[in-house]
């Protein structure tokens, strides 16, 4: 394996440059966008169009922030993570609907269950082929089925009809001519607070260090002693219990849950996690925001149906042009 | 009560339409074979370039006019260019971002053929592509009574023609990697670094390995699309590549004949479970089905990685 080479230290270290120059060329053509999108499409159109953005780059960050832990600590890359949000949606569901929990209650739940899902899977799939030294090919492939499996057994308990989650989705705040729904405010609030939560986790915990030391450098975290397996089971109920909330936060803000949910925004988690240099959690936040926006105002000027493609597309180029991602820094994403 | 009977399996419109099916299926994975089995570059867009092919053709014969016969090479010609096109760039990143790209490729052209709905009729279907077929296939009919074969299913044509399809290109991709170009693609498998440090430009190889899958893609396009008698964008889901894995390492990786085999088994499980009743509405059903191949795809990643046919040392890639 040869994602992350020895080399890979912070900017800081290396003293070469502060603000990486791949975030600036970014930024300045977001700006550039944003200043011709303004002009040709109106000021207040775009307006929209960015809150829109935030919104939904808001639950594709809560679901790369898990994805990208996993990849991190584990180099697995988890096409089943998108089950896991649709797990969570309908375990909001079920505590809405079997014990009463108003919405509030319920989006722990969800983390919870989806967490426990998590660990579950761990113990009976992914830590016996780690021990067997599975290859690369097996597990994308395990993952894969795993999704399919994960996705029709929730198909076979829930059923295929549209369900949804008791939130108000109808009313709205207004200020200023713009819009964003009572709900969505909350959507961006739940993923800002957990998202910060996570970054303060990873910079200034014990196990938060532990966690970026193992992505870093396996090997390494390894022979300085660090209990690998105690890492591996928080990573997973981190990574299982964002995907959860992400799952309730997603099927509030668009009102309809299917058991396709979580597979319909896979991807775009994945072009959140990869833009943002996969393994890098506060790349995710960047990323997700990234793709959130480049989808809604895509809508500007495209048929909206095609934002998603949009969304892939953005993600092909940056792993054409800079497969470590904006933030990633010496990682060898090439072969 | 769960009520299965058997019956199904001596009615030939049963074997007929599984038969179609795992020539269709068939085709398809013969270049997922070449790509995973063989080069070791990890296609999850296989869907993808079947429906650039498809469609194409579709829309070539249905919108543009053309002959039926002429649309085909330039279907297979567009399908190559799109893996040109994905290839040339995503090629040279980890196999797993590559498998990330490829799928989302697949992805993007869904959607556009979900949305462009001037070229390709969106969910509404696109139809009248097949009427040079049509002509053929009653021609085929007629020489088969003319020669003592009466089978009234108006499939039964395409099931002999896609069945020779799927033999001869089975026998040419078996032929083709046992040249010294097909080495140079085992080479990569095994180390890419050794066979770069050899010489070889690993790239062009890899490029033109995907290349010849995206072809075999289309020529598969092109049975599901007589096989459907409409195109619709919903038939080109990522699932329709995951089948195809499930075929590729049912048979065994690097095994040919074994994709043949996969296929059949895959097909007439996926088929014939379709017969078993169970007191449960349809789409739960269909779920069970599907749990049961996701499952069998698990299970053979973790306990016989090798598959039916394939050979223990076929797996040692990326390790």
């Amino acid at each position: 394996m040869s994602a992350i080479s020895p080399e890979t230290t912070h900017d800081e270290n290396l003293g070469a440059e502060r603000v990486p120059t791949a975030l600036l060329v970014v930024v300045g053509a977001m700006v550039a966008a944003a200043v011709v999108l303004a002009i040709t499409q109106g000021a207040q159109e775009l307006a929209q169009a960015t809150i829109n953005g935030l919104v939904s780059g808001s639950y594709f960050a809560l679901g790369a922030a898990g994805l990208t832990l996993v990849y991190g600590v584990l180099k697995l890359v988890n096409f089943a993570h998108g089950e896991f949000l649709t797990f969570g949606a309908y375990m909001a569901i079920f505590a809405q609907s079997a014990f009463g929990f108003p919405l509030a209650l319920a989006l722990p739940f969800a983390f919870v269950t989806t967490a426990a899902l998590a660990l579950g899977l761990e113990a009976v799939m992914w830590r016996p082929m780690r021990r067997k030294g599975a290859g690369v090919l097996q597990l994308l492939l395990m993952a894969l089925g795993l999704a399919f499996v994960l996705r029709n057994v929730i198909q076979l308990v829930a059923g295929t009809e549209v369900r949804k989650l008791s939130a108000n989705v109808t009313s709205s705040v207004t200020f200023g001519g713009l819009h964003i729904g009572r709900t969505e405010l909350w959507v961006v609030i739940v993923a800002f607070a957990a998202l910060i939560a996570l970054a303060l986790m990873l910079g200034h915990t014990r196990l938060g260090t532990h966690i970026r030391a193992l992505s870093d450098n396996a090997e390494l975290a390894e022979t300085t002693g660090l209990d690998t397996g105690r890492i591996i089971v928080y990573t997973w109920i981190l990574a299982g219990g964002l995907a959860g909330l992400a799952g309730v936060v997603y099927g509030a803000s668009i009102g309809v849950i299917t058991p396709n949910l979580g597979f319909g925004i896979v991807l775009s988690i994945f072009a959140a996690a990869i833009i943002g240099g996969i393994g890098d959690a506060y790349g995710a936040l960047a990323g997700g925001m990234l793709i959130g926006l480049v989808q809604e105002w895509s809508t500007l000027v495209f048929p909206v149906n095609l934002k998603v493609a949009v969304g892939f597309g953005a993600m092909i180029l940056v792993l054409v042009l800079r497969p470590q991602g904006i933030f990633g820094r010496a990682r060898t994403a090439g072969r | 009560m769960i009520a299965i009977t058997f019956h199904f399996l001596t009615a030939a419109d049963f074997w007929i339409g599984v038969g179609v099916l795992a020539a269709t299926y068939g085709i398809f994975a013969l270049g997922l074979q070449l790509n995973v089995g063989t080069t070791g570059i990890t296609n999850f867009g296989q869907a993808g370039f079947m429906a650039v092919g498809a469609y194409t053709m579709g829309i070539l014969v249905a919108k543009q006019g053309w002959s039926w016969w002429w649309a085909m090479p330039a279907a297979i010609a567009a399908s190559m260019l799109a893996a040109v096109i994905v290839g040339l760039p995503s090629l040279r990143l980890r196999a797993d971002y590559f498998a990330i790209t490829t799928l989302a490729f697949a992805e993007i052209v869904r959607y556009l053929a979900d949305n462009e709905r001037d070229l390709t009729e969106g969910s509404q279907g696109l139809l009248g592509y097949n009427s040079d077929w049509f002509k053929l296939s009653l021609r085929l009919g007629d020489w088969l009574n003319g020669h003592g074969v009466h089978v009234t299913s108006f499939l039964f044509p395409l099931l002999l023609v896609s069945w020779g399809v799927l033999l001869v290109l089975t026998l040419l991709v078996a032929l083709v990697v046992r040249t010294p170009w097909g080495r140079v693609l085992r080479a990569i498998r095994e180390d890419e670094d050794a066979a770069r440090a050899l010489g070889k430009n690993t790239l062009a190889y890899k490029l033109q390995s995907l290349a010849l899958a995206a072809a075999l893609a289309a020529i598969a396009g092109f049975v599901l699309a007589l096989n459907l008698t409409l195109l619709v964008p919903d038939e080109f889901d990522p699932v329709f590549t995951i089948f195809g894995f499930v075929i590729v390492i049912l048979g065994g990786l690097g095994s040919y004949v074994g994709v043949i085999l996969g296929s059949v088994i895959l097909m007439t499980v996926l088929e014939g479970t379709r017969y078993v009743e169970l007191p449960l509405s349809s789409d739960k059903v269909a779920a069970i089905r599907f749990i049961i191949v996701g499952l069998v795809l698990i299970l053979l990643m973790a306990f016989r990685p090798q598959g039916i046919l394939g050979s223990k040392q076929e797996m040692l890639l990326g390790e």
